[in-house]
């Protein structure tokens, strides 16, 4: 039975920990999405002509912004579905 | 786990969830090998190298073909980004962005498949593990990242010799005096690491992350069989998220693909130049 509640509690922590992963990594992610896009944004508007050039590079930069959010998003799931710290218990 | 089991079915969603992510492994432990990656991985390599040979056997010089065109439209695409960057001799590294932007391409583009197709296509051939996404094994992406190290030195000790690379590590960028040796040399060795791991886990995370979605999503569609009202939303719900988030996946596949091809070619570029 101590084995059910020990295991009962590394689950719950698990759990609050995967929130926080990916809870604090989309805060990261969709500022910093939205500050490059009101940048932007804002060249686009002063000068149109640089909007192809500039569309391309947001993209990569959405791109690189994101590793990070999704690095973490891939850690939390595989902590979901496969969690290594409950190996201890066999 | 036998055939009898198999063909049961998954006992609950956990169960579902992680024979998705179960490679077919071949092996213990460190040498053990992810068969249905190295095979998807090679598969789509020769698809890439026969769409390319396909397109430059039937070349004309007249009015070009759709597929032609095509081919151009991306060589040339490939071409401006590397020439942009990269200032010396491009006829290997643009050759080698290319492949690395159409073969990581296609093997992100495996995710769109139906969740359960693979499996359903290995069952046929008795086979009961396939994961058909090989940039969502770590294996892949890493093996990528670490050549892509090995062009990144390669370039760097072309440019600057291999002395006068030895001298930039320990050296730059605080200064020539031994006793900043090995802080140089900490924080180059940083820089240095930090390129493949980082262009791994990036793609890995958003293929492995992506595929997750669709693993969920199709749960969402299996709670059909319990046949009740909330089920019946849960089978809509699936198609409509299913369809937004493969929408949503088709622009992240490409972006990643770009963005590892661009970022290999500023790392090579970066390797190049002088301090």
């Amino acid at each position: 039975m101590e084995n059910l509640a020990l295991i009962a509690q590394v689950q719950g922590y698990t759990a609050i920990a995967l929130g926080l992963i990916i809870g604090l990594g989309a805060i990261g992610a969709c500022i910093g999405i939205g500050i490059m896009g009101s940048k932007f944004l804002e060249a686009a508007a002063r000068q149109p002509e640089l909007i192809p050039t500039l569309q391309g590079r947001m993209f990569l930069l959405a791109g690189l912004i994101d590793a990070a959010f999704l690095i973490g998003v891939a850690l939390a799931m595989f902590f979901a579905f496969a969690n290594p710290l409950l190996a201890r218990f066999g | 786990m036998s055939a009898a089991e198999h063909a049961a079915g998954p006992a609950n969603s956990t169960e579902y969830i992680t024979h998705h992510l179960t490679h077919l492994k071949v092996g213990e432990g460190f040498w053990s090998i992810h068969v249905d990656t190295i095979f998807m991985s090679v598969l789509l390599g020769v698809v890439t190298i026969a769409l390319f040979y396909a397109a430059a056997r039937k070349a004309t010089s007249g009015v070009p073909g759709k597929w032609q065109a095509f081919v151009e439209m991306v060589c040339e695409f490939i071409d401006t980004t590397v020439k942009e960057v990269f200032h010396l001799d491009r006829r290997f590294l643009a050759p080698m962005a290319l492949t690395i932007f159409v073969w990581v391409f296609l093997m992100n583009a495996m995710d769109l498949l139906p969740l359960d197709l693979p499996g359903k296509v290995a069952a046929l051939f008795g086979v009961h593990y396939w994961r058909a996404v090989p940039t969502a094994d770590a294996n892949t992406t890493f093996a990528m990242s670490l050549t892509v190290l090995a062009v990144v030195i390669f370039y760097s000790v072309k440019a600057k010799g291999a002395g006068g690379y030895v001298h930039e590590l320990f050296t730059a960028p605080f200064g020539a005096n031994p006793v900043l040796w090995i802080p140089n040399f900490l924080l180059n060795l940083v820089e240095l690491l930090s390129k493949p791991v980082s262009l791994a886990m990036r793609l890995f995370g958003n293929m492995y992350a992506g595929e997750l979605v669709f693993m969920l999503i199709a749960l969402l569609g299996a709670s059909m069989f319990t046949w009740s009202i909330g089920s019946t939303v849960g089978f809509l719900g699936q198609i409509v998220m299913g369809a937004a988030w493969a929408i949503f996946h088709i622009l992240i596949i490409t972006l990643q693909a770009f963005i590892f091809m661009v970022l290999t070619v500023v790392y090579s570029a970066m390797a190049t130049e002088h301090h």
